[in-house]
């Protein structure tokens, strides 16, 4: 492995697995011990109209953003063949663009909004405070690598992607990123940073998106006991 | 034939002298929480009024419970995926300012502030900021119609009547209103169960009680716009939905919830009925005259042999099926029909039921007299006749307790006139008797059941009020489970502090 500096190993195959497998355990715990705590806190019920412009904005373009990251990560050839033609790859990289503008624009507007309303404010943890400026840092970051570090939809694929493949098969090979700007270094860690607070913070809303409404029957109803097969 | 039981309720209007004692002794057992502070799960309007929240009945703006759409039942807030599209911002929720700001005052103030020529003041203090508000409204602003030309004239069910009927009502001198008391309906087909993406809440399927998980809510907040009576509370502290729970702790220890049991004015009746699971969306989607008809026949005679085998095989057992024949609930809806759901027309099919006020409606006055001048033509008693010259518009009431169907409220109180009328003439001896049989015709009754409604409305029993079912949990365990080995595992309420997550 090149520049294996011990600092570098921290950074790219510890922290990576400390973090993941921390935030797996703790959710876990998190969920079988304390669900109670598990709500994405909505605080519009305090305050509902600058609400809307930041939150709607920042989810969709958030998830959009995240979605072709995993995209990218999980089919890497389907996203190479998507991106091979010219054309393609200019939409893809402009889409990106404006869907980090809008998401760094939401996300702003929503720490706005909890700085200047005092009700929100008064439901607003030190930990709120700081997963919203990891998230600001990570757009802007990501913003930054877009506009300055050219066609990062092609070059994912060849230095994050076969990165991460190396972690997830217990084969570090972190030569992919240390020789990487201290940008798009900066972007990697500070993912694993928030994956690292996921189970501490709100964020483990993400993981409660509420998928089965879909196909659910709209009434539920639970039985205490189950008469018709309880009966003895 | 699908048979359940249903714990429901009937609340006798004429009988409500808005003391609010129901409220308190609510908001002392349940809400009085941080977080809660805003919630009335029971809280009793004045009528006309807009009501808590601020015109909750404008379904318009808040999209709470279903409409039919191509003769289906729909959701009026939102399909399933635009439901999921909406998480990150409901467009229909009320906020906070809709209640109110729930605040405190500074009463040390009273004691620590320094010696001047002023009088010291307590201010009032936000509970939620701790910083000192200028209070716009509070839970009741409008008791008793005060401020009536500001709230009372936004109620939503004024739309219904004509301009002089309007007029009518706000007549300074002949102000006229009466109080309905709201819990939650515990619906057949609540709104709220429908529109929670989580599936967090549920409805018990022994005893029909609606219940929100508070380990399974994420607040998303749909549940709250999904219900149209505004029942699902937001608990803006720990970021989790509340609701009204018909006091089942309570019920499984054998005593009627705590307003029913402090009510002061004793307008309310707990019973069991016995409904057709099966029909439940069929009766929901009736047009809208015909849904409080078809939410009768949803209710099944509990004498029925076939009801009482089809409810024995779903599991309910016989001493529930006892409670249900001795249910005034299913007296008061099924046998005498005098007891109306509110605003069916929002297709939830309520559990709750309500016996329409009649005081205010027989004392319409014309020039300082009451208005009997068509007597004699109709030759009728004052009482009898009084109805279409209603100081609170039939139609007003029509508006609340019928899906605009004015027959049906007609009925009712031509029932509850012919009661009056007959125990009148039976206690005071001053009514001729073919006005009795006349009355008695009109209200479609007979004396025997007159005389049963008279004694179930005036003189009743604690234990003819509140029937209420054997429920007990332990038993319900016992039957599948060693109760030893699950000593203190279940019961009620949290083993952990219900605090906000990080």
């Amino acid at each position: 492995m090149q520049n294996a500096t011990p600092l570098n190993v921290v950074l790219y195959v510890v922290f990576p697995y400390f973090a993941v497998g921390l935030a797996i355990v703790v959710t876990v715990m998190r969920y079988f011990n304390d669900r109670f705590s598990f709500s994405s806190l909505s605080s519009q019920f305090l305050e509902n109209r600058r609400l809307f412009w930041g939150s709607v904005p920042w989810h969709y373009a958030i998830t959009l953003i995240l979605g072709a990251h995993l995209a990218a990560a999980l089919f890497p050839s389907l996203w190479g063949d998507l991106i091979s033609s010219e054309a393609r790859l200019y939409v893809m990289e402009v889409t990106g663009i404006a869907l980090a503008v809008v998401a760094i624009l939401g996300l702003s507007l929503l720490i706005l909004r909890r700085l200047r309303d005092a009700r929100v404010r008064a439901v607003t943890t030190w930990m709120d405070w700081l997963l919203l400026a990891l998230l600001l840092l990570q757009v802007i970051l990501g913003f930054w690598i877009a506009l300055f570090y050219r066609w990062g939809s092609d070059w994912y694929l060849h230095i994050a992607v076969p990165w991460l493949y190396s972690l997830i098969t217990f084969n570090p090979q972190i030569q992919y990123v240390t020789a990487l700007p201290w940008v798009v270094q900066h972007h990697f860690l500070n993912a694993f940073l928030i994956v690292l607070l996921l189970p501490f913070s709100r964020l483990v809303h993400l993981l409660s998106f509420p998928f089965t409404y879909w196909w659910r029957p709209y009434q539920v109803i639970i039985w205490n006991r189950h008469q018709k097969t309880d009966k003895t | 034939m699908n048979i359940r039981a249903q714990v429901s309720m009937v609340f006798h209007l004429d009988k409500c002298i808005g003391c609010h004692t129901c409220s308190i002794a609510c908001k002392n057992i349940w809400t009085d929480r941080k977080g809660a502070e805003y919630m009335w799960w029971n809280n009793v309007e004045t009528k006309p009024g807009t009501g808590y929240p601020t015109q909750w009945e404008d379904q318009e703006t808040y999209k709470g419970g279903w409409e039919k759409h191509n003769g289906d039942l729909k959701l009026k807030l939102q399909g399933r995926t635009q439901g999921l599209g909406n998480i990150f911002f409901n467009p229909n929720l009320p906020t906070m300012d809709d209640y109110y700001e729930p605040w405190t005052y500074q009463f040390e103030e009273l004691f620590n502030a320094p010696e001047g020529d002023d009088q010291p003041t307590a201010r009032p203090i936000s509970l939620i900021t701790g910083k000192p508000i200028d209070i716009q409204a509070g839970p009741n602003w409008d008791d008793d119609l005060g401020g009536s030309p500001v709230y009372a004239k936004n109620d939503v069910n004024l739309d219904a009547l004509s301009e002089d009927e309007r007029a009518q009502m706000q007549e300074l001198e002949h102000l006229v209103f009466f109080y309905l008391p709201r819990i939650c309906n515990h619906c057949l087909n609540p709104g709220c169960v429908a529109a929670c993406p989580a599936g967090a809440i549920y409805k018990r399927g022994e005893d029909g009680i609606v219940l929100l998980s508070q380990d399974k809510c994420r607040a998303w907040r749909m549940c709250i716009s999904g219900c149209p009576y505004k029942k699902t509370y937001f608990n803006w502290s720990t970021g989790k939905s509340e609701k009204c729970i018909l006091c089942y702790p309570r019920l499984e220890s054998g005593q009627p919830p705590a307003c029913f049991h402090s009510c002061v004015g004793r307008i309310r009746y707990l019973g069991v009925i016995l409904y057709d699971a099966d029909r439940i969306v069929e009766v929901a989607s009736a047009v809208a005259p015909a849904l409080v008809e078809a939410q009768r026949t949803i209710i099944e005679d509990p004498f029925n042999p076939d009801v009482i085998a089809s409810a024995r095989a779903n599991g309910v057992t016989d001493q529930l099926i006892d409670a249900a024949q001795k249910s005034p609930v299913y007296k008061f809806v099924k046998q005498w029909k005098i007891a109306l759901p509110l605003h069916p027309e929002y297709r939830t099919v309520p559990m709750l039921f309500y016996v329409p006020p009649m005081l205010p409606v027989l004392a319409k006055m014309k020039d300082g007299q009451y208005d009997i001048g068509a007597l004699d033509r109709e030759g009728l008693h004052p009482l009898i006749s009084s109805l279409d010259r209603a100081r609170l518009p039939i139609k007003y009431m029509a508006s609340l307790f019928s899906a605009g169907n004015t027959n049906l409220v007609n009925m009712v109180y031509h029932k509850l006139i012919a009661v009056r009328i007959y125990m009148r003439s039976k206690r005071v001896n001053d009514v001729p008797e073919d006005e009795v049989r006349q009355a008695l015709a009109l209200g479609g009754t007979t004396a025997e059941e007159v005389e049963a409604i008279y004694h179930l409305t005036a003189m009743p029993t604690f234990e003819e009020r509140f029937v209420v079912p054997p429920l007990a949990r332990e038993q319900a365990i016992e039957a599948t489970a060693d109760p030893f080995t699950r000593k203190r595992e279940g019961g009620f309420g949290f083993r952990k502090a219900p605090v906000r997550g990080s």
